[in-house]
């Protein structure tokens, strides 16, 4: 047991955690805003893939960093358009995002490295290890205060709860609905490009592997709230370090299959929705398209 | 004239996918027209290339039914990849139980079957556990919905990554032959084999894979069609979907049509599993799945969610995977995941109706179908 609970294991549940913050941050301010956002998987993988290959042509992960948040924004622009614009079904669009985005970045580094499995490999100077886990718990106070403390988050918030409402008093719901998609979009990025030059040194395909989708199920388990929802990354951080850790590991001749560590977040978000464990309660008007009374 | 209109929407859409999917493959270096006429070219060749798309279309022309009914009671299921996962397995774990397949595991010890059926009390046995047990699990989150209020979304994609890692348990620890290098249970009993199309059709070669489910699947389109239009059951959940308080006022039971849409829904999805297991590769094999469930989206909504449309959407994209292959050979700059792309643009756009609406309602060609 000694051997499995060190300092090691704290962190690598940081590390872990790290990318997941990102997106689910990201996360908070659409479905604040009343844009449910399953798109994080696709937005993170295009965050991962443009900090991989523009870093390599760049050779400066700052630039890499920089055209993943701008490319996260952009992909994230298309989510909105759909279901602002055009009152898509925002579940409908964001699947369509991920499946998107598990087929551009194949075929464009196909295309421009001649390999659609993963693109070249960065020099180690060229990575940026520890920024991102700086700047996801950084704004995870930023976020608070925004969200709670400034007109800008009021304004926010009372799009997603009550976009009548707003709209009489004089806030435009598709601009704070845009700007809270666009924002998933910059941060999500962030989080890919933290698994692409942060973790690793190059983009591979899938290589979030349902990470958007665990940050998704933490800004549940964690109701919609900055640090909740950072805690609940941490757990969920804390579950996969644990199952990397006890892979081989045998106790009294058994190998512990870490399938079962692997599923809990999902499990435990189930429990949570079906409220065993206090309700979470989503924002009042997700996933409402809002149609101006005229 | 309905029909018309139903049909020039998706049209429409797919057009304009492949609009902007070739503005990506000249943007990436390569003349689209060439590109895709590699893709139907390869796809419409007789016999490999329609056996090959009749085979893809398979498994999506079940998810696809599976997406349709749900979306029919007002529910999206974004958990076909799981439900089709664990009944796949269901499939194999049957053939192998009552298929007279001794299993050595993990442990070393072999495991005896429970029986050895002859085929016909087999397959029929291994088609209901793929049905029973992906209902079972597109069930669970109706039942949560019904229950509790757990948004279907939310919980049928955590039961999707539930489903992998418990399926994945399963076939590493216990129904993996001893030895095997690859994530796969051992093969199951000969009897539980159904034939493919080529051992009975003439002139179609009996090394295309496409195989009995084949059938089924179109007859799956059938039953579909009689269950949702021509039945008690179907006319609630359809009631439902349209409008649940009207549905809940007009006594109709709407929790329990929750429950029993995405229970006929998971076990529609469950229906890959006869394909992929008792057709193909004789085996569970683990991560088979080529994202059937999320493909089932696609296809449900070019469809319309109607089961004929949902064949044909099937069909299309069938024909864009098979399509697929020859564009990793011979193009310079493409490679084949320019499909994935074209169906998250086709879905993109059907999604956004509105954006069609708008342009093309000025003149009269798309207006909004009472449906």
């Amino acid at each position: 047991m000694n051997q499995i609970f060190t300092v090691n294991l704290l962190f690598s549940s940081i590390r872990l955690a790290t990318p997941l913050i990102l997106a689910a941050l990201g996360g908070m301010f659409s479905e604040r805003s009343g844009v449910i956002n399953i798109a994080l998987e696709g937005l993170m993988l295009a965050g991962a893939f443009t900090a991989a290959s523009i870093t390599y042509y760049a050779g400066s992960p700052w630039v890499g960093l920089f055209a993943a948040i701008i490319a996260g924004a952009a992909i994230a622009m298309l989510h909105a358009v759909a279901c602002i614009r055009f009152k898509a079904d925002q579940v409908v669009s964001g699947t369509a995002i991920n499946i998107l985005l598990t087929g551009i970045p194949a075929l464009l580094s196909g295309a421009f490295f001649l390999s659609s499995g993963s693109t070249p490999q960065i020099p180690e100077g060229h990575l940026i290890p520890y920024t991102p886990v700086v700047i996801a718990f950084a704004l995870v106070p930023v976020t608070w205060y925004a969200l709670n403390r400034t007109p800008f988050g009021l304004r926010l918030r009372a799009v997603g709860e009550n976009p009548e409402a707003a709209d009489a008093a004089g806030v435009s719901v598709p601009l704070m609905r845009y700007t809270g998609v666009l924002l998933s979009g910059a941060l999500a990025g962030i989080g890919g490009a933290y698994l692409s030059i942060g973790q690793s040194s190059l983009f591979t395909r899938n290589m979030t592997s349902g990470r958007g989708f665990i940050a998704l199920a933490a800004l549940i388990f964690g109701k919609w709230r900055p640090v909740q929802t950072m805690l609940a990354c941490l757990l969920f951080g804390f579950t996969e370090a644990i199952a990397i850790q006890l892979q081989g590991v045998r106790f009294g001749g058994e190998e512990i299959p870490n399938q079962f560590i692997q599923i809990i977040p999902y499990v435990l978000t189930i429990v949570v929705l079906a409220g065993f464990i206090g309700q979470s309660r989503a924002p009042r008007a997700l996933g409402i398209p809002y149609q101006k009374e005229r | 004239m309905k029909f018309l209109r139903e049909l020039m929407f998706p049209v429409i859409a797919v057009v304009a996918a492949f609009v902007v999917g070739g503005i990506v493959v000249w943007l990436v270096g390569d003349n689209p027209f060439q590109v895709y006429g590699l893709m139907l070219g390869s796809a419409l060749t007789w016999p490999d290339g329609i056996g090959y798309t009749l085979f893809y279309a398979t498994p999506i022309i079940f998810t696809g039914l599976a997406v349709a009914v749900a979306f029919r009671c007002g529910l999206l299921n974004i958990g076909a990849e799981g439900q089709l996962y664990v009944a796949a397995f269901a499939t194999a774990w049957v053939s192998i139980k009552l298929g007279g397949v001794v299993v050595t595991g993990m442990s070393g010890v072999p495991v005896q079957p429970w029986a050895n059926l002859p085929g016909v009390a087999l397959v029929p046995l291994a088609v209901a556990a793929a049905i029973v047990v992906g209902g079972v699990w597109g069930g669970i989150p109706g039942w949560l919905k019904a229950r509790f209020g757990a948004h279907e979304v939310i919980t049928t994609i955590m039961m999707n990554f539930i489903a992998v890692g418990l399926v994945s348990y399963f076939t590493q620890y216990h129904y993996r032959s001893q030895g095997d290098p690859i994530m796969e249970t051992a093969a199951i009993g000969q009897s539980a084999y159904i034939p493919r199309l080529g051992s009975f059709i003439p002139g179609l070669p009996e090394r295309l894979p496409v195989n009995v489910a084949f059938l089924l699947a179109i007859v799956a389109c059938a039953v579909v069609y009689v269950f949702l239009w021509r039945t008690k059951w179907g006319y609630e959940i359809r009631a439902t979907g349209a409008n649940p308080l009207a549905a809940e006022y007009g006594g109709i039971n709407v929790r329990r049509q929750i429950v029993l849409a995405m229970a006929v829904s998971g076990g529609l999805a469950g229906l890959v599993g006869v394909n992929e297991v008792l057709g193909y590769h004789h085996r569970y094999y683990d991560a088979f799945s080529d994202n059937y469930g999320f493909a089932g989206i696609a296809v449900a909504l070019l469809g319309r969610n109607h089961p004929v449309g949902v064949f044909f959407a099937a069909l299309l994209f069938a024909m864009l995977q098979r399509g697929g292959i020859p564009v990793d050979a011979f193009s310079e700059h493409v490679s084949k995941d320019l499909v994935q792309v074209l169906q998250g643009i086709v879905i993109l756009f059907v999604a956004s109706e509105a954006l069609f609406r708008g342009t093309f309602g000025r003149f009269g060609l798309l207006k909004r179908s009472k449906v």
